[in-house]
């Protein structure tokens, strides 16, 4: 299955959850500072591993930088 | 946040000792950051959110929570109300904050806020029960209209962002100041000290600076500066100043003036 991760297509397993996007990007699940969108909707950290990935979704995962 | 502090800045309930905020874009490295952040006192920060970078070395998120510092998240690279929404719910999610600084610019060219777009992003976060403090423009009417919606500071400009242009419309900082009973925190546009100073003289609750500390070419001097300019502000208001004459008025008595005579003929 393909999906859109961070701007890039990637190619996750059947059964893929945002957990295992998030695990593609080499961020550790417990991680501070990060979140994550799934087509424009927030996916609460507590739910990474029940949420799974539809074909062509689009994942955003972000993070803190310096700015502002 | 300290407890016992003398005139504090009180946001949504929450107070600050420092009425400098700092800005942490523009450092060339983390390091450099955390030094400003500690010599500028600043107890309330922002930060932006940005995708994952798996090359990316230190966390900002640890450098400011071993400082102690509050974090606020922005919206910067915003154009949309609705780009806006979703990046502070991310950032309430990512941070554990409901405060958010709200940017929703329009254009890269000037970076100036989206009146329209900021103020209905604004209405949507309140009711979404977010802490807002828009970056707004110079204009006392869309302050209003901010403070109407439900935000919890203005945070007008002084000159577009990185500008280093300073306080452009002094006269309508001035008359936001007297228009609203919301904190008002002057954002972008301090180019050096004296910038921040006029701020605070004009009536302006707090200053934020990002640019003209994290891009001078001594960054911890300039945020001892700022720091020091944002406190003499602050005195300088409260004191009151004198008024403006075109004329001179002595300050020293004519009273008891000597006479010495007319000068000797030649």
């Amino acid at each position: 299955m393909i999906v859109r991760l961070n701007g890039e297509e990637r190619e996750l397993g059947d059964g893929a959850t945002v957990a295992s996007a998030v695990a593609l990007l080499g961020v550790e699940p417990q991680a501070r500072g990060v979140a994550v969108a799934v087509d424009r909707e927030v996916v609460p950290r507590g739910a990474w591993e029940a949420t799974p990935l539809a074909p062509g979704a689009q994942v955003e995962v972000l993070t803190a930088i310096q700015g502002g | 946040m300290s407890t016992a502090v003398q005139d504090p800045l009180v946001i949504a309930g929450r107070a600050f000792g420092s009425r400098l905020l700092l800005g942490t874009g523009g450092f060339p490295s983390l390091e450099a950051m955390a030094a400003a952040l500690r010599a500028s006192g600043s107890e309330l920060v922002t930060v932006a959110l940005r995708r994952v970078d798996p090359t990316q070395r230190g966390s900002i998120t640890d450098v400011l929570g071993a400082a102690g510092v509050d974090v606020l998240p922005n919206t910067a690279g915003c154009y949309t109300a609705r780009d806006a929404i979703v990046t502070a719910q991310l950032a309430r999610e990512a941070f554990e904050t409901s405060w958010i600084k709200l940017e929703v610019i329009g254009d890269d060219r000037t970076l100036l806020p989206d009146a329209p777009e900021l103020l209905a992003a604004a209405e949507a976060l309140v009711d979404d029960g977010f802490v807002v403090l828009p970056y707004t423009t110079d204009d006392p009417i869309l302050a209003r209209r901010l403070e109407d919606v439900g935000c919890a500071a203005v945070m007008p400009l002084g000159s577009p962002i990185g500008s280093g242009m300073g306080i452009r419309n002094p006269y309508n900082i001035a008359i936001i100041r007297e228009r609203t009973e919301l904190p008002v925190i002057l954002d972008a546009g301090v180019g050096t000290a004296s910038d921040a100073a006029l701020a605070m003289e004009l009536g302006c609750d707090a200053v934020l600076c990002a640019s003209a500390i994290s891009r001078a070419h001594d960054p911890i001097a300039m945020a001892r500066a700022i720091r020091k300019a944002v406190e003499a502000g602050r005195l300088a208001r409260g004191a009151g100043r004198i008024p403006r004459r075109l004329h001179a008025e002595a300050s020293t008595p004519d009273a008891g003036l000597p006479d010495f005579g007319a000068p000797a003929a030649t």
